[in-house]
């Protein structure tokens, strides 16, 4: 089973983000760099609208992911109240 | 009466189809081989581009939206950065070299890479993998720009910074990045399409892009992370871009795996050469160190490449050819590299210096394989020789590869210590490659890189000194004037980092910052 991960700027909007892939995903771990976070996970993982919006208390576009992103791996399923990557191997 | 409309907003899915869908049509003036007369000749057969799929499915009102945000937040670090004067807030001015080498070399493949797609949103068929090409083009003339605007401030205190473009079409060094741009540029639109957004932004810019900025963020240069991981959530679009236009074309016929598998190998290879520059500053230019280039190789490219490639199976796709003598590179390749720009650092527009126990042992621990057998030794007696005021500049040129350009410091598979050099003769010249892999791309298109311009061939030909130069006087000197002709401010911009005016500089208003 190959890893895919989501890393993401380490700051106050990308919390949230890391928060509920964490919550959502019990298998995926969150790694610390400088300024980063990196999340991963075997097989697959998946970030839920829903999630981060009850975390917060506020509206949340799944693209707005994209503001902090910082890299992507594995293939990418996209809707308006998910995304998932995940590997087909 | 009015009707109240009651129909629900449209999801992104179909946002992305009606944007990408049905916009195109058959043109009836001039046949739609004439309109698009480049997308068939590389023998890429395309039988149904709707399905084509960026999963993103940005809409251009969300593409302004979220870049227009993200450069909100750039451009407010950007001022603070400059108005706090955070030049002063990084570790040490040794760092700078690594930002000059990025700015002379990596900078301008950005706008190269805007030009190639430009050149492919207009030349693909099909209407979704146009705006794909021209929303990178935007992107990639972003990171330009956003790099220009953020690396200018360094150029008001420091070094080297000068010239960038006077400096990319003639410096030796930097004809490295510049042969990979134009390689790619001159491809057609399909290769292009496998060589930048798939062997290079999916298998390698991770390399580039998140470790090293991390790095930067380790050693205080809030400009340069910033501008680096704004760059990057871009970066992670064209990745999803490069993962999914190899889908599709594999997809599209069997024909074309053969096809797409050799440029992967060409690209990859390609790629994995330019980045030994990266490798270099990770492991020799940031004072403080967040990983080695081996474990990002690890992570990014043996990791997550090999993901991927296990994923790329199934439809006949093997990990590129020089794959297993690029996983065995990462024990030797940054300090091969160091090791040709210590020597070199006279004719080098950023500095380079000795190490200290310190950093040596950083290195020994990261790279217990290879380093204190081979590298520390050298780098040690590199060093004493400094101390007695001997400091080593290489006085001659190296020979060059034909196909990377890199001056030929890498070494044999299986025996670091001894140099690979590989020949071919074609149509009675002689060529010069560092590589197996370097001498087969040039065997399967000589026609091509017979035309690579090897800055140290061009300087022994007399192509590289100012027009008022006089190589007969007595006094030339020939390597003096090969550096002006560079446009290099010298003993200012070259040369060892220790008794550097950058050097001076830092200190003396690091000093000021802090007292009165």
């Amino acid at each position: 089973m190959s890893k895919v991960f989501i890393i993401v700027q380490a700051n106050e909007e990308a919390r949230p983000i890391v928060e509920a892939l964490l919550q959502d995903n019990p298998h995926a771990v969150a790694q610390e760099s400088p300024a980063m976070v990196r999340v991963e996970a075997e097989g697959k993982m998946t970030l839920n609208r829903a999630t981060v919006e009850d975390l917060t208390g506020q509206p949340f576009n799944i693209q707005q992911l994209h503001v902090n992103l910082i890299s992507i791996s594995g293939h990418i399923d996209e809707d308006d109240d998910y995304l998932t990557v995940a590997w087909a191997n | 009466m009015d009707m109240k409309a009651t129909k629900k907003k449209l999801g992104i899915k179909e946002r992305y189809a009606h944007m990408t869908r049905g916009l195109g049509w058959e043109p009836t003036y001039q046949s739609a081989d004439a309109v698009f007369p480049y997308d068939k000749y590389e023998g890429i057969k395309i039988h149904d581009w709707d399905k084509w799929v960026d999963p993103f499915r940005l809409t251009m009102d969300a593409y302004w939206k979220y870049q227009g945000e993200k450069d909100r937040k750039l451009y407010a670090v950007i001022e603070a950065f400059a108005q706090n004067n955070g030049h002063l807030n990084i570790t040490d001015a040794r760092y700078l070299s690594a930002i000059k080498l990025f700015w002379q070399g990596v900078s301008p493949l950005e706008n190269y890479v805007v030009q190639g797609f430009a050149r492919a949103g207009r030349h693909f068929r099909g209407e979704a993998s146009r705006v794909a090409c021209q929303m990178q083009a935007v992107d990639e003339l972003r990171h330009y720009q956003t790099q220009a605007h953020s690396i200018s401030n360094y150029n008001k205190y420091y070094n080297g910074f000068h010239s960038q473009r006077h400096m990319w079409d003639r410096v030796w060094y930097l004809s490295v990045p510049k042969s990979f741009g134009e390689d790619a540029l001159t491809s057609g639109p399909f290769e292009f399409l496998i060589a930048i957004s798939f062997s290079f932004e999916y298998v390698l810019t991770n390399l580039l892009f998140v470790p090293f900025m991390s790095g930067a963020a380790y050693n205080g240069d809030m400009s340069t992370v910033t501008f680096g991981f704004s760059a990057q959530s871009d970066e992670s679009r064209h990745m999803t871009l490069g993962i999914e236009a190899i889908k599709f074309l594999l997809e599209q016929d069997p024909a074309n795996v053969p096809i797409v598998q050799g440029w992967i190998d060409k690209w990859f290879w390609r790629g994995s050469k330019v980045l030994a520059l990266v490798g270099m500053m990770m492991d020799y230019m940031l004072p403080k160190r967040v990983m080695s280039w081996k474990e990002a190789w690890e992570i990014y490219a043996e990791e997550n490449g090999g993901a991927l490639f296990r994923d790329l199976a199934r439809y006949g796709i093997r990990p590129p050819k020089g794959w297993a003598d690029a996983c065995e590179a990462k024990d030797h390749l940054s300090h091969q590299v160091w090791l040709l720009f210590y020597e070199y650092g006279g004719a080098a527009a950023f500095h380079t210096w000795s190490l200290t126990d310190e950093e040596l042992d950083w290195l020994s621990a990261k790279y217990p394989d290879s380093f204190d057998k081979y590298y520390r030794p050298r780098l040690e007696f590199l060093r004493d020789k400094h101390a007695r005021g001997e400091r080593v500049y290489q006085g001659t040129l190296p020979t060059l590869c034909t196909t990377c350009q890199i001056p030929l410091c890498f070494t044999e598979p299986g025996d670091p210590t001894k140099i690979s050099h590989r020949e071919t003769v074609h149509k009675d010249e002689k060529y010069v490659f560092c590589s197996d892999h370097c001498q087969e791309i040039f065997g399967n298109e000589p026609e091509k890189f017979v035309q690579s311009w090897l800055p140290v061939n061009q300087i022994y030909q007399g192509n590289c000194f100012n027009p008022d130069v006089d190589p007969t006087a007595p006094d030339f000197d020939p390597l003096k004037a090969v550096l002006e002709y560079f446009k290099y401010n010298l003993g200012r911009d070259n040369g060892d980092f220790e008794g550097s005016e950058d050097q001076r500089n830092f200190a003396m208003w690091r000093g000021q910052a802090s007292k009165n």
